[in-house]
C-alpha cells in the first residue's frame, strides 16, 4: 500500500473544492469495505477523501412526503435497524442485512455499494424496484438520477469528475405494495451474488391484481438491470396468474446477459435470474398481501 | 439386530483421562494474549517480501534487480542462486511427506524456471512492509512462457510438456530412463483380481475426479529470522514442526542442525499444510545479508497460491459383490497431482482406499504426476479423501442394486482384527465394525426423513494414524506442581491431553501440570504434530515421564524414612510405606523436600517406533438439494468414530466436527480455479469457499472406544480420519434426494444443476 494523504471535509462544499483541487487520484471513503481492500490488492491513490464527518451524507431520516433518505456514508447496519426501514421498506432489509459479515454491515454502505458498481452489487436491484433515486453533488450544484440510470458499466457509474453521491431517495410505499430482493450464493452468508433481484408490487385495494409492478436483476450484466418487460407482464394481472409470473420471468432470463467466471456460468445465470424472479415476485405479493 | 452399548464402548475408570477441565492455554488464545507467530517482533527487525511467478509455467530468461536494490529503505535482494549449489541431493524428511533436496531447494527460491503462478522468485528486505512491496515490482523479470499442464490426465499424455527435463519415472520399484511428469506409478496386489471379479454378481465401475483443496489455516505462513554474532540461526515461526522445519531451513542453507534453532510459535492452524518451509531459508538469508533481523509475513493469496494444496486427483474404481452382499474384488486407478515437484499423498490414498473392508482380491495402480500447480502437501489424512470419494460411492451404488442396507453392507464386509489391508499390513485389534454397529443404533439412522428433495447417505473412512519420535520432560517443582517439558506443537489441544496423561500416573490435578511446548535446542527430537499422533505419541512420553517421576519420587522418600524402596507404593495420590502406616506423605509433601533428600526430580521419556492405532469413521449425512438452483444444504450430520480411548472427550470431538466441516467443503464449495494460462483465479477466501457456520448443522458426535492394545490407555489419533467420509457421504444424500450421481468434486450449485439437467432432459427452461 502506498503512502497517500487524507481528508476529512466538514461539510458538501468543502468536499466539493477538495475533489476539483485536482489532487491526482482520489478515493472517497465511506465505509472502506471496498476501497481499503482495493488499496490492499495495489490500487493507488494520492488523497482519501473521508465523507463520514459530512451531516448529509451519514444521515438518515423519513417524511412522508419526500420519502426515505439515506446518506451515501450510512452504515448498512444503521439502515436495517431503522423502525422505519424495517417497518416500510423491508426489501432494504433484505439486502442490507445480507451484505458480508456483520462487522462488514456496521461499516459498509449503500452509498459505497452503489459507487463500487460492482455488476453483483446486492442493494442496487431492490433500491431501483422502490423507484429509488441518486442524488450527485458536483461544482454545478446538485443533481437527481433514477437508480437504474446511475451505473455505466462494471466498475463505473455516471458520476463525473468534481461529482460525487450524497444520499439515495427513497420514495413512500404506495399503498398495499410489497418489495422483495435475494439472492443466489453458493453459501449461507459472506459471499457474492451469483445472480440476485428484486420485485416491488402495488396491489388493488382487494389484493387480488397486480397495479404495478417493477422487477430489477443483477449479476447477470455490465451492470443492475430494471427489466421493464417483466413488470409490464405482471401490471393488471392477477396475483395467482402463473402465465403472467412465467412471463415476467422470461422477460428477465431474456435481458440477462451475463458472463461465465469462476461464480457461475452463463447458462447457470440466465437460468437463476428466472428462478429468483418468480421467488422475487412470490416473495413481494406477500408482502404486499401482509401490507 | 440389536446392538447394546457395551459392544462398542470400553469401559475404564480413571481420575483424569475422560474428563474435560479447562484448557491451559485456553484463557490466553481467547483473550487474544496468546502469541502467534505474526504477533513476535524483535527491535530492529527488517521486513521481506517475496516476488512470485505471474505465469503458470515459464523460463527466466534473465533478472534484473538493480532499480529495487536503488530504491531508499531496501536493504537487501535475495535470488535461487544465493541458495546452497553444491550439494549432494538426498531426500528431505517434511514429517509427514518428503521431497528431494533439489526440489526443496527449487521451491524455495525458483532457478531458470518457474512452475506455478506463485513460485518465488526472489526476496527484498526492507526498513517497512510496504517499501518490500513497492521494490518488488521495481524487480524486472523476463519471461518465456511455457504451456502449463493443469490437469492430472493431460499431465500423463505422452504429447504433455514435460516439467521437468531431469525427472524420470519410477516405475513398479525400478527406475527408468523414461522423462515423464508421471514420477512414479505402484502397484499394491493381492489375492486373483480376475478370479475376484468372476465370482461377482455384480460389478460396478466408475470414474471420479476431485478438485485441488487447501487445509485453510486462519493464521498465514510467517517467520522471523536472526542470526547471533557467532554464526548460529535461530528462526520463530508457525509450524507443526519445529524439528523438520530445523533439518530443512540447514538442508537448503548448507547448514548443520546443530546450527539452527527453531522457537515454534502458537500455531492458528496447519492442517498438514504446515511442514514444508517456504519464506523460512528465504528469511534467514535475508538476514545474513543484512545483519538483521528479518521477519516475513505472508498474504492471504501467497498462502493459496504458493503453500501446498491437497492434491487435485482422477481415480478410477471398480468394486465386485456377490448377490448376498459379500465384496469378492476391488480395483483402483488412482492418478494424484503432486504440484510442481513429486510427492503427491497417492501411496496414501491407495493404503486407505479399501482398508474398511475385508476384500479377498484388489489391485491398486497409483500414480504420482506433477503439474504447474504449486507442491502438495499433507491435509488431515493425506489421500484418504479423495480416495474414499470414489470407493464409497461405488460401495453405495452396489448397496442400491442388490437392495442392501449399506450399514448392514459395511458391517458384512468390515475389516476387523487379521484382516490384511491391500497394501500389505494385518490389522490388530481395530474398531470398524463397532463403528458400524453404533451409527446402525443411532437414532438418526431411523429418523424419519420428511419433505421432498431430501435424502441420507452414509459413508465409511478409514486412516492408519501415526506414531514416530516424541520426548517429553518433567519437573517436580517444591510446591508440587510439574513443568512439563514437550516438543509437540498444540494444534488440538494436546498440552491437555497430553498432561492429563501424565497426571493420571501421579493422581494429580490437571492444574498442577504446567505443559510448555518448547523449541528444538530446549527438548529432544519429537516429530512434528500430523498423522494424528500427538495425544498417542507425545501422550505415551508423558506417560512414560511420570512413571520416571514417580519412581524418583519413591527413591527420595526411601531416603528420607531411611528404609528400602521396595517397603513404598504410591496409592491415591500418596507416598507411603507398607510395613510401617506412619510414614505417609502426598506427593505434595514430597515434593517440598525432594530438593535437600537426593536433589530435584526430573523425569524424563523419550519413545520411538510405536505402534499406531488406526481410525475408523462413519459419516450418516442427510441433505436437501434445491433442484432450481442446485443448491445443497446439510440438514443433519452424525459423525461415529473409534478414538480408542478419549483422552479429553471434547477436543475429540472438537476434531471430529472440524473433520466433518472440512470435508463438507471439500464435498461442495472449495477448490483452485486456475484459467488457461495456469493462473489461479481464486486466491482469496472470499471466491474459494470454505464452509461458514451458518452453511453447517450442529454435527453430532459419537466417540466409540475400541482400546488400541498398543497404548497405556488405548488411544488412537484421531484429528484425521473424520475428513474422510464427507464427500461420499454427501454425494450418496444427493443421489437418495435427486436421483443423480456426482463424480466429480465440489458438487457445487452449478455442477448439480448441470446432472439434474442431463437427467430429466431439460436445458434450465423451467423457473420453477
Amino acid at each position: 500500500m502506498n503512502a497517500f494523504d487524507y481528508e476529512a471535509p466538514q461539510s458538501v462544499d468543502e468536499a466539493i473544492s477538495l475533489l476539483s483541487a485536482g489532487n491526482g487520484n482520489i478515493g472517497i471513503l465511506a465505509g472502506g469495505t471496498d476501497l481499503i481492500a482495493q488499496l490492499k490488492e495495489g490500487r493507488k491513490i494520492d488523497l482519501m477523501l473521508d465523507l463520514k464527518q459530512i451531516p448529509e451524507a451519514t444521515a438518515l431520516s423519513f417524511d412522508e412526503d419526500s420519502g426515505l433518505s439515506i446518506g451515501a456514508a450510512t452504515s448498512c447496519s444503521k439502515i436495517y435497524s431503522y423502525d422505519v426501514v424495517k417497518n416500510h421498506y423491508p426489501a432494504l432489509v433484505d439486502c442490507t442485512s445480507l451484505i458480508g459479515s456483520i462487522q462488514i454491515q456496521n461499516r459498509g454502505s449503500v452509498g459505497g455499494n452503489f459507487c463500487n458498481a460492482s455488476p453483483a452489487a446486492d442493494t442496487p436491484p431492490a433500491v431501483i424496484v422502490l423507484g429509488g433515486t441518486c442524488r450527485i453533488a458536483g461544482p454545478n450544484g446538485t443533481r437527481e438520477v433514477a437508480a437504474e440510470d446511475f451505473f455505466s458499466g462494471p466498475g463505473q457509474s455516471v458520476l463525473q469528475s468534481g461529482e460525487f453521491l450524497i444520499s439515495i431517495q427513497v420514495p413512500t410505499p404506495a399503498a398495499n405494495s410489497g418489495a422483495f430482493f435475494l439472492r443466489f450464493i453458493p453459501r449461507n452468508e459472506m459471499d457474492i451474488a451469483v445472480a440476485n433481484a428484486a420485485a416491488s408490487v402495488v396491489l388493488d385495494s382487494e389484493k387480488t391484481t397486480i397495479q404495478e409492478a417493477r422487477v430489477a436483476i443483477g449479476a447477470v450484466a455490465p451492470t443492475p438491470l430494471l427489466v421493464a418487460d417483466a413488470g409490464a407482464a405482471l401490471a393488471g394481472k392477477a396475483v395467482d396468474d402463473e402465465d403472467a409470473i412465467e412471463a415476467a420471468c422470461a422477460a428477465s432470463r431474456a435481458a440477462a446477459r451475463p458472463i461465465s467466471d469462476m461464480r457461475g456460468t452463463i447458462e447457470q445465470r440466465i437460468h437463476l435470474s428466472g428462478v429468483l424472479t418468480r421467488r422475487a415476485i412470490q416473495g413481494a405479493i406477500q408482502r404486499a398481501k401482509e401490507s | 439386530m440389536a446392538i447394546k452399548k457395551e459392544d462398542y464402548l470400553g469401559i475404564e475408570n480413571y481420575k483424569v483421562v475422560g474428563t474435560r477441565p479447562i484448557r491451559h492455554d485456553g484463557t490466553d488464545k481467547v483473550t487474544g494474549r496468546a502469541v502467534y507467530g505474526p504477533d513476535f517482533h524483535l527491535t530492529g527487525s527488517l521486513y521481506g517480501k517475496t516476488l512470485r511467478s505471474p505465469h503458470g509455467h515459464a523460463r527466466i530468461k534473465s533478472i534484473d534487480t538493480s532499480k529495487a536494490e536503488a530504491l531508499p529503505g531496501v536493504k537487501a535482494v535475495v535470488l535461487g542462486k544465493d541458495l546452497v549449489q553444491n550439494y549432494e541431493d538426498k531426500v528431505s524428511d517434511l514429517g509427514e511427506s518428503s521431497v528431494d533436496l533439489r526440489f526443496l531447494i527449487a521451491n524455495v527460491l525458483a532457478g531458470d524456471k518457474v512452475l506455478y503462478d506463485g513460485h518465488a522468485i526472489a526476496a527484498i528486505a526492507a526498513t517497512s512492509a510496504h517499501i518490500a512491496e513497492e521494490a518488488l515490482n521495481l524487480i524486472e523479470v523476463e519471461y518465456e512462457t511455457l504451456e502449463p499442464v493443469l490437469e492430472v490426465r493431460r499431465a500423463m499424455e505422452d504429447d504433455a510438456p514435460l516439467l521437468h527435463d531431469d525427472l524420470k519415472m519410477r516405475s513398479l520399484g525400478e527406475e527408468t530412463d523414461q522423462a515423464s511428469n508421471i514420477a512414479n506409478h505402484f502397484q499394491h496386489k493381492q489375492g486373483d483380481i480376475e478370479k475376484g471379479f468372476e465370482e461377482a454378481d455384480i460389478v460396478i465401475e466408475r470414474e471420479f475426479a476431485t478438485g485441488t483443496v487447501h487445509q485453510g489455516y486462519i493464521e498465514p505462513h510467517n517467520v522471523t529470522a536472526h542470526w547471533t554474532e557467532n554464526g548460529k540461526l535461530t528462526i520463530w515461526c508457525s509450524t507443526q514442526g519445529p524439528f523438520e522445519v530445523r533439518g530443512q531451513v540447514a538442508d537448503v542453507l548448507g547448514l548443520e542442525v546443530g546450527d539452527v534453532r527453531v522457537i515454534p510459535q502458537e500455531i492458528g492452524g496447519g492442517f498438514g499444510g504446515k511442514f514444508r518451509v517456504y519464506e523460512e531459508p528465504t528469511a534467514a538469508l535475508l538476514a545474513q545479508k543484512t545483519g538483521k533481523p528479518v521477519k516475513m509475513v505472508m498474504s492471504r493469496t501467497e498462502v493459496l497460491k504458493a503453500t501446498g494444496p491437497t492434491p487435485a486427483s482422477y481415480i478410477k474404481v471398480k468394486m465386485g459383490a456377490t448377490r448376498d452382499g459379500m465384496l469378492t474384488a476391488a480395483q483402483a486407478y488412482m492418478a494424484y497431482e503432486a504440484g510442481a515437484y513429486p510427492g503427491s499423498a497417492v501411496g496414501a490414498g491407495a493404503g486407505c482406499i479399501f482398508s474398511p473392508y475385508s476384500i479377498p482380491n484388489s489391485l491398486i495402480d497409483g500414480y504420482d504426476v506433477v503439474v504447474n500447480k504449486p507442491q502438495s502437501s499433507a491435509y488431515r489424512a493425506p489421500g484418504a479423501t479423495n480416495a474414499a470419494f470414489a470407493s464409497e460411492t461405488v460401495i453405495d451404488e452396489i448397496c442400491e442394486q442388490i437392495g442392501i442396507d449399506p450399514l448392514e453392507f459395511r458391517l458384512k464386509n468390515a475389516s476387523k482384527e487379521g484382516t490384511r489391508r491391500a497394501d500389505g499390513p494385518v490389522f490388530l485389534r481395530i474398531g470398524q465394525e463397532e463403528v458400524v454397529k453404533a451409527a446402525l443404533a443411532h437414532p438418526h439412522y431411523s429418523a424419519p426423513l420428511e419433505g421432498p428433495n431430501r435424502g441420507r447417505g452414509v459413508a465409511a473412512g478409514f486412516w492408519f494414524n501415526g506414531g514416530g519420535t516424541s520426548t517429553v520432560v518433567a519437573s517436580v517443582n517444591p510446591d508440587g506442581t510439574v513443568a512439563l517439558v514437550e516438543g509437540s506443537a498444540d494444534i488440538g489441544g494436546t498440552r491437555t491431553s497430553v498432561a492429563m496423561q501424565f497426571a493420571e500416573v501421579l493422581n494429580l490435578p490437571i492444574e498442577d501440570i504446567k505443559p510448555n511446548v518448547t523449541d528444538t535446542d530446549t527438548i529432544g527430537q519429537t516429530d512434528g504434530t500430523g498423522g494424528s499422533r500427538v495425544t498417542f505419541a507425545t501422550g505415551w512420553a508423558s506417560y512414560e515421564a511420570a512413571q520416571d517421576v514417580k519412581r524418583q519420587m519413591i527413591e527420595r522418600a526411601a531416603t528420607l524414612w531411611e528404609i528400602s524402596k521396595d517397603d513404598i507404593v504410591f496409592e491415591d495420590g500418596s507416598f507411603r510405606s507398607k510395613s510401617d502406616a506412619s510414614k505417609s506423605m502426598t506427593f505434595k509433601e514430597l515434593a517440598g523436600r525432594v530438593n535437600r533428600a537426593g536433589g530435584p526430580v526430573v523425569g524424563r521419556a523419550a519413545i520411538s517406533g510405536k505402534q499406531a492405532g488406526p481410525a475408523f469413521a462413519l459419516l450418516i449425512v442427510d441433505v436437501e438439494v434445491d433442484p432450481d438452483t442446485g443448491k445443497v444444504d446439510i440438514l443433519r450430520a452424525t459423525i461415529v468414530q473409534d478414538a480408542g480411548k478419549a483422552i479429553y472427550p471434547g477436543y475429540v470431538e472438537g476434531q471430529m466436527q472440524g473433520g466433518v466441516v472440512q470435508g463438507i467443503g471439500w464435498a461442495l464449495s472449495e477448490e483452485f480455479v486456475y484459467n488457461d494460462q495456469g493462473v489461479m483465479v481464486n486466491a482469496s477466501f472470499l471466491d474459494y469457499r470454505m464452509p461458514t457456520t451458518l452453511d453447517m448443522p450442529m454435527i453430532e458426535t459419537v466417540i466409540v472406544e475400541v482400546p488400541n492394545p498398543g497404548h497405556p490407555y488405548g488411544v488412537r489419533g484421531v484429528g484425521e480420519v473424520p475428513i474422510v467420509p464427507p464427500p461420499a457421504a454427501v454425494a450418496n444424500a444427493i443421489y437418495r434426494a435427486v436421483g443423480i450421481r456426482l463424480n466429480e468434486l465440489p458438487m457445487s450449485p452449478s455442477r448439480v444443476l448441470q446432472a439434474l439437467w442431463k437427467a430429466d432432459g431439460s436445458h434450465g427452461q423451467a423457473a420453477d
